[in-house]
């Protein structure tokens, strides 16, 4: 337990001391909820946009941390000989893998925390009822794209990870229905999202935080194996050196 | 002198009480060495990096392995380390195989590793509290941060450290555990002579409170003041294993080294010895004949006439990079 607790008081520190992971973070969702929310140039097909946007960069913030800055942080650890030199303690897989996945948590738990205030004093008002729901697709969403991040991280070179990292998250935010609903993408481009993990995460939050919406099935099947696949395959391919 | 925290006054509370001294491994034959490689052998492909190394490191002694560039010198302790899989052998790490006992190992061996392994944005202070909380009877953060002459620098980013900062920091994270073996792949690579010096201490220390200690290096002059004992490793073969003494007097001695500018006309100076005369390195060379006062009155005469400087000459004792360079220049050329 001390070792686990030991580690998980670095790797907090180490997160809390990244300032380009915070910007990607927090820094993104915020701007995208306040620019967007004022100024109401987004198809968003809501009478306000903060009603599409909200759960949207709720689902932004979960693919941000899990995804950019566990892959990115991750990736260069790797390149830098810090996960071999950890290989040499008696810290453990099984306690690093917890102390990365509570790190993930504590900073998806702030951001949620930060972005749901000013969503609400931005005028948002959600469902009472969708907070579970929601919260078990952030969950999801979180092993899909920790997943994904920690694939890269661990056969990728930290500057590969960094860039495909980067990349990838700029194309799931344009087509994962998070700032634009799905319904706006061309028809073939939409199908393509469906089968991304970045769709159906932001499918199950909007669809949970939107009264008088429910969340299509096709995003809890999809979401689903994603959560099952990355990680899976991280667990396989992860090379530590 | 023992390192800091090592006196049982030095540490107040029932927790420590324990015995100040690293953990025996339970099941640990009595007698055993503490590190023992049998035939060992590693591949990467079709490369064999090691071919068959044996040797023994004891506990409280220095062992040295001493090689050229590429000699397989860290994938071997890498091997120890549990990092590199054998392709044949043996091996034990305080009775125990460093690669199926990896996990049984860790509390208690310690390593550096040849560079990095420690995040760029941490600080020295943070990364060895947090090394310290892996292990159950750590030696006191503060006061190893003192010791390898870091407490100016524990709030410094490692990024921001000066190589010679950055080793002194892996070799605290190294011994941080109390460890009974400790492994260090070039320990004093890219360190100024005063951290060198410091470092060459802690390893002295480490070996007086009886812990094994394995360096690999292929400074001579390290291997030559730290070690009880030289293991010279070339091509992933041993060539030679001994005490600095033992290597130094038992190697043949038929032969007389000097010094000279380099790029001497061998044929002309064989034949006025009377020896073969061959130049090991640009400017050092030997002679390969019992060195008698005649010969050495024949080499100094070529060298007048041809106005050429002698900048050093050597019969008898050898030093150790003689033998070093002997060793491994035999296998060469084989």
């Amino acid at each position: 337990m001390s070792a686990y607790l030991s580690q998980l008081r670095t790797e907090l520190a180490l997160a809390s001391r990244q300032s380009e992971q915070l910007l990607v973070s927090l820094g993104i969702p915020l701007l995208v909820l306040v620019f967007f929310s004022s100024v109401d140039v987004l198809p968003t097909g809501t009478d306000e946009p903060i009603d599409f946007l909200a759960p949207g960069v709720l689902a932004l913030a979960v693919m941000s941390t899990s995804l950019v800055s566990l892959g990115i942080g991750t990736g260069f650890e790797r390149t830098y000989g810090v996960l071999k030199r950890l290989g040499a303690s008696p810290l453990g897989r099984g306690r690093w893998i917890a102390a990365k996945i509570t790190t993930v948590l504590v900073t998806e738990v702030a951001q949620w925390v930060v972005l749901i205030a000013v969503a609400l004093g931005l005028g948002w008002s959600p469902p009472g009822s969708g907070w579970i729901v929601a919260i078990a697709g952030a969950l999801l969403g979180t092993a899909a794209f920790g997943g994904l991040g920690l694939l890269m991280a661990g056969t990728l070179p930290g500057v590969a990870t960094l860039a495909a990292a980067n990349g990838l998250y700029l194309v799931l935010l344009l087509t994962g229905g998070m700032i634009i609903p799905l319904g706006e993408l061309p028809g073939p481009l939409a199908a393509v999202a469906k089968v991304l993990p970045a769709a159906p995460l932001a499918e199950v939050i909007t669809g949970s935080l939107t009264a008088g919406a429910s969340v299509a099935p096709w995003a809890w099947i999809s979401l689903a194996a994603w959560a099952v696949a990355a990680p899976l395959a991280a667990a396989a391919l992860f090379r530590w050196e | 002198m023992p390192l800091p925290g090592d006196q049982p006054g030095d540490q107040p509370g029932p927790a420590t009480g324990a015995s100040p001294a690293p953990a025996v491994l339970p099941g640990e034959p009595p007698g055993e060495p503490a590190v023992q490689v049998e035939g060992l052998v590693i591949r990467y492909g079709e490369v064999v990096a090691v071919d068959g190394i044996s040797f023994r490191a004891e506990f409280g002694q220095l062992t040295v392995v001493l090689g050229p560039n590429g000699a397989g010198k860290t994938s071997m302790i890498e091997h120890l380390e549990g990092y590199r899989p054998a392709a044949g052998g043996r091996s034990t790490v305080l009775g125990l195989d460093p690669i199926r006992d990896h996990h049984r190992l860790t509390a208690s061996v310690g390593l550096m590793l040849q560079q990095g392994g420690v995040p760029t944005a941490i600080r020295p202070a943070e990364v060895l509290r947090q090394y310290a909380g892996f292990f159950p009877h750590p030696r006191d953060p503060s006061e190893l941060l003192e010791r390898v002459g870091l407490t100016e620098r524990a709030r410094t980013p490692y990024r921001r450290l000066s190589g010679g900062e950055q080793q002194r920091l892996s070799l605290a994270l190294a011994v941080i555990g109390r460890p009974r073996v400790v492994f260090l792949d070039e320990p004093t690579a890219g360190v100024d002579l005063q951290g060198r010096d410091l470092i060459r201490e802690l390893v002295r220390e480490l070996r007086a409170e009886g812990v094994c200690v394995v360096v690999t290096t292929h400074d001579l002059d390290e291997a030559e003041h730290l070690a009880d004992r030289i293991v010279i490793i070339d091509h992933g073969r041993v060539v030679a294993d001994g005490t600095p003494a033992e290597l130094t007097s038992s190697a043949s001695q038929d032969h007389l080294l000097f010094g000279a500018p380099p790029g001497l006309d061998l044929a002309s100076m064989s034949e006025r010895v009377g020896a073969s005369v061959v130049e090991v390195a640009p400017g050092e060379y030997r002679v390969e004949a019992d060195p008698s006062p005649t010969m050495v009155a024949a080499l100094t005469s070529w060298l007048a006439e041809h106005d050429m400087q002698l900048a050093d000459l050597r019969a008898g004792r050898q030093r150790l990079d003689d033998v070093f360079r002997r060793l491994t220049d035999e296998r060469s050329q084989r």
